[in-house]
């Protein structure tokens, strides 16, 4: 996080918000979500921008295009990626990384454990619906394995994969759960992640009211997590590892050094390089 | 999900008149997102519903800008009228809302916005202490039971549709 509080204009949530009307389907989650990272920026007075949204592609990572930041939609799977890049050159500036369950978790999955072993100061949110919604309706690392359609007749019968565990496991140094249902609670978990230095993740469970119709019933399951939330890796490692999936808040936050690389001239010559790449 | 009541605190008049009016105009921009997403899904039935839902707010909004006077209520709901964990009273649950819908499930989230709005005014009543809080706020709970009676009318102009509403000729899950 950077740049928090220092504006001289404070912005109000429609502020950072484009003139770019959504497309999501009525119901979607997304647009709650949408909400909450406005909700979350005008908290911390952040100048718009100061702000860069990065996305992959999906559903999910419509979401720079609606957002009156500097956004960047990149390729699929690739967005902390780019967004660690942007980072460690402009450390200056606020990064957030959106992505959905697919997106993020099976095409990005690799740069996911590096992006939370890296530790880079940015905050990362998945917007999980358990569904590849913007392929029609495929299985993702998180459907679950018994969800049965004709694209996965019985149900792919393997087992989900664990976000916050694995996020944990690899390093990332603040783990939250919220609800898209939930606005005010959700921006004010993001504004948290944003300010919370090093890698912050925030999965955020947003139903598919298109081809996930039976997650409707997601707000009634979710809650708030029975304990408050720990420093203590291990006991997180237990709570997650026993987690129901609907606990809601933030479940870690720890205190990792964020990896900041030495900045300075580079020794390196431009046209020496521009040489090497010559045909 | 813990929906525990978390309305701005309402010591004063001003107070209640800047609460109130930002609970219309949750209600607006609400309703005006709802209508851009029935557009953008081509239900121009539910636009204009939405629309005009969005409108009568608006004037609900403004009916309490003048009755503040020479007091700043927007700058003084900017400031006090928030809603940490709910969301406004009054504004229609997106979750709800189908590219399908009819205009019996737009009057449906309406009614529930009402409601919820004679709700939290019937509390404010219910435990102000200060004399004129619980008179303005009296006075708004006639306001919003005269919504619901109106939405209920209006309900009665368009009747419950079929279970099979939501059913799509040419369905998004094109792989099924």
């Amino acid at each position: 996080m950077s740049a928090i509080g220092t504006p001289a204009l404070a912005c109000k949530p429609g502020d950072y918000k484009s003139d770019v009307k959504p497309i999501w389907c009525p119901g979607c989650g997304d647009y709650h979500v949408l909400m909450s990272f406005t909700r979350a920026f005008a908290q911390l007075k952040l100048p718009p921008e100061e702000v860069v949204v990065v996305s992959g592609i999906g559903c999910s990572s419509r979401i720079p295009a609606y957002t009156n930041c500097y956004g960047f939609h990149g390729v699929h799977g690739r967005s902390l990626a780019l967004a660690a890049g942007l980072k460690v050159t402009r450390p200056d500036l606020t990064v957030v990384v959106a992505s959905g369950d697919g997106d993020g978790y099976s095409i990005g999955g690799n740069h996911f454990l590096h992006a939370c072993r890296r530790n880079i100061d940015m905050t990362y949110v998945v917007m999980d619906n358990h569904i590849y919604g913007m392929t029609k309706g495929q299985p993702s690392p998180t459907t679950e394995p018994e969800f049965d359609t004709a694209l996965s007749p019985g149900g792919t019968g393997v087992r989900p994969f664990h976000p916050l565990v694995v996020a944990l496991a690899s390093g990332a140094n603040f783990i939250a759960r919220c609800f898209s249902g939930d606005p005010n609670e959700t921006a004010s978990v993001l504004a948290e992640a944003i300010k919370h230095p090093g890698f912050s993740f925030v999965e955020i469970l947003s139903p598919c009211v298109t081809f996930r119709p039976d997650e409707s019933a997601w707000k009634d399951m979710v809650h708030t997590a029975p304990v408050p939330e720990t420093s203590d890796q291990g006991k997180a490692a237990r709570r997650l590892m026993t987690d129901d999936g609907f606990n809601l808040g933030i479940l870690y936050r720890g205190s990792r050094k964020p990896y900041r690389p030495p900045v300075g001239t580079t020794s390196i010559d431009l046209a020496e390089l521009e040489k090497d790449f010559e045909l | 999900m813990s929906k525990a009541p978390d309305a701005p605190k309402v010591a004063s008049l001003n107070d209640l008149l800047a609460v109130a009016y930002q609970i219309e105009i949750d209600a607006v921009d609400r309703y005006k997102l709802l209508a851009d997403q029935m557009e953008t899904h081509n239900n121009p039935e539910l636009v204009k519903i939405f629309r005009d839902l969005a409108r009568a707010e608006g004037i609900h909004g403004e009916e309490i800008r003048r009755l503040a006077g020479d007091f700043d209520v927007v700058a003084h709901a900017r400031e006090i009228a928030k809603f940490k964990r709910s969301e406004s009273p009054e504004e229609a649950d997106l979750g709800s809302a189908h590219y399908l819908m009819t205009p019996w499930h737009a009057l449906q989230l309406s009614l529930g916005g009402e409601k919820r709005a004679l709700a939290y005014f019937t509390s404010i009543v219910e435990t102000a202490k200060d004399p004129k809080v619980k008179a303005m706020a009296a006075e708004l709970v006639e306001e919003e039971a005269e919504h619901v009676n109106l939405v209920n009318r209006l309900l009665l102009r368009y009747p419950k549709p079929k279970d099979n509403w939501a059913d799509d000729l040419d369905p998004p899950v094109s792989q099924e």
